[in-house]
């Protein structure tokens, strides 16, 4: 299976449930750089948010997601860096525990379905760097960026554990910051540029993610970036939803717009902030959008 | 969370019959503490771990050395179990190579197994059993897409969703599972 460019998009839950400009920006960015995605049928949650409380649950109900995808021949684009690790991993680990792969696949059996090990799971920047190519990337930027000053967060599933994931270097990305300057933007550096966004301790303990997620602003605004660059559904909704909420809570002001990825590159790429679906953010983008129109600092 | 529910700071004296010798041995059979035994309580994790940073009770390298002690009850009841964001920073960053977040993934698990299990796991389950999807997408979200251009939203598989869980342990916690039961809310 080797197509570099169709994919069978796996969405996942969050994104759907809550991040629709996300899947609006992504789709259009990715139709206009040539991958074409085919929706994958009957798929599953990934089994990450199960992990914590059973193992074997997330092990069968990511091998479904696996094996449905292995019928098609066709690889899997994710949206969420989540999804994308948990596919990784359990792939990784069913291929070279054959124990485990046999107790999965009797799980599997009962509905017909057989873990083989032949897809390969992809993040969207993964295609994006690996397989559309950042040459492709900067010949189809028809108006660069160069107004902009941005910081990114990667965050963490994308990037860790390094051993299962096996991309760019967790302890110094470079990925993201490479496909942000292919915009045409700045793409500043900021303190504890890697640290998690708390997105994981909401429910748990909300003081606790709202306190990560208002330092990482902090850093962030030190710098004065224009806008934090986002490749995660959980990412995006910990600062723009809760950007005003953090803002209040601790009294501090921040202003900073939070885009998907796909969203600044689409700019850069021509379509518009509607298409992109800019309206659906929470943080207001208007000054934002501005600076672009006009081409000024 | 549960009743009974510690931290793992909790600085009540130590009794010598809350020691469980064999718990470790328990734990390096499992998928993901193979490599606790290996833990030199350097540190690195706990000064490295972002919950740890906010959180006055929260240490992986406690957690590790509790596991390693064999205070398996302490362990297993406290409350600041359920704090680790699964980052893998402390797994990317230890000398000893210890894949501390699954060990503790796999001191969660326990802690479910024997009953401590957070509320919104449940619902995430029991969402995923009748929809495929671990969040209710509300109708309004599902008929919007259309409008915003976006596909219609693949159908879950419930049906095959349920045979596959078929004899999973943890199903027992899971509402509208065969096997209902509804202890330790
Ligand atoms: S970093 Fe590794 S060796 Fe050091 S205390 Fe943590 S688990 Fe133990
Ligand atoms: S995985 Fe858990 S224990 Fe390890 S650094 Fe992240 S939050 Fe801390």
């Amino acid at each position: 299976m080797s197509n570099n460019n169709k994919y069978l998009i796996f969405l996942g839950c969050a994104v759907p449930y809550r991040v629709s400009s996300y899947e609006i920006s992504a789709r259009k960015v990715l139709a206009k750089l040539g991958v074409e995605l085919v929706e994958m049928p009957e798929f599953n949650c990934c089994g990450l948010p199960l992990d914590p409380v059973s193992h074997e649950m997330m092990l069968i109900l990511a091998a479904r997601n696996l094996a449905i995808a292995e019928q098609t021949g066709l690889n899997i684009l994710t949206l969420c860096p989540g999804c994308a690790g948990t596919l990784k991993k359990v792939n990784k680990t069913l291929k070279e525990d054959k124990v485990l792969r046999e107790k999965i696949n009797t799980h599997l059996k009962e509905s017909g379905l057989e873990f083989k090990g032949t897809t390969t799971t992809k993040h969207i920047m993964q295609v994006l760097i690996e397989d559309v190519g950042i040459d492709k990337i900067k010949k189809a930027v028809v108006k660069p960026l160069t107004m902009l000053q941005v910081a990114e967060h990667v965050g963490c599933h994308l990037l860790r554990p390094k051993s299962v994931i096996g991309f760019d270097d967790p302890e110094d990305p470079q990925t993201l910051k490479t496909l942000i300057e292919a915009t045409g933007a700045t793409c500043l550096d900021y303190i504890d540029e890697t640290e998690c966004c708390g997105a994981p301790s909401v429910g748990v303990s909300d003081k606790i993610a709202l306190q990560l997620a208002r330092d990482k602003l902090n850093h962030v605004k030190m710098v004065d970036a224009q806008a934090l660059i986002t490749i995660c559904a959980f990412c995006h909704i910990m600062f723009d939803t809760n950007e005003l909420r953090i803002e209040k809570m601790f009294s501090e002001t921040y202003g900073i717009p939070i885009l998907h990825y796909p969203q600044l590159l689409g700019l850069a790429l021509g379509l518009t902030p509607e298409e992109l679906a800019f309206n659906e953010l929470r943080v207001n983008t208007s000054k934002l959008l501005k600076q672009v129109n006009e081409g000024a600092k | 969370m549960t009743e009974n529910a510690t931290t793992t700071t909790s600085k009540e004296p130590i009794k010598a019959s809350e020691f469980d010798p064999k718990f470790k041995y328990e734990l390096i059979k499992m998928h993901g503490g193979e490599k606790l035994l290996k833990c030199y309580q350097c540190g690195t994790c706990t000064s490295d771990c972002p919950i740890a940073r906010y959180s006055d009770d929260y240490r992986p390298r406690t957690i590790l050395r509790m596991a390693n002690l064999g205070l398996k009850d302490r362990v297993l009841k406290s409350n600041t179990l359920w704090l680790c964001a699964a980052c893998y920073t402390c797994t990317d960053r230890c000398p000893q190579d210890v894949e501390v977040a699954s060990v503790i993934r796999v001191l969660r698990n326990l802690a479910a197994e024997n009953g401590c299990v957070p509320q919104v796991f449940k619902d995430q389950a029991s969402c995923i059993l009748e929809s495929g999807y671990a969040y209710k997408i509300p109708d309004l979200r599902i008929k919007k897409r259309e409008t915003t251009g976006l596909p219609p939203l693949p159908k879950g598989n419930p049906e095959s969703i349920r045979k596959i869980l078929k004899g999973v342990s943890f199903m027992k916690h899971v509402e509208g599972s065969k096997g209902e039961t509804n202890e330790q809310q």
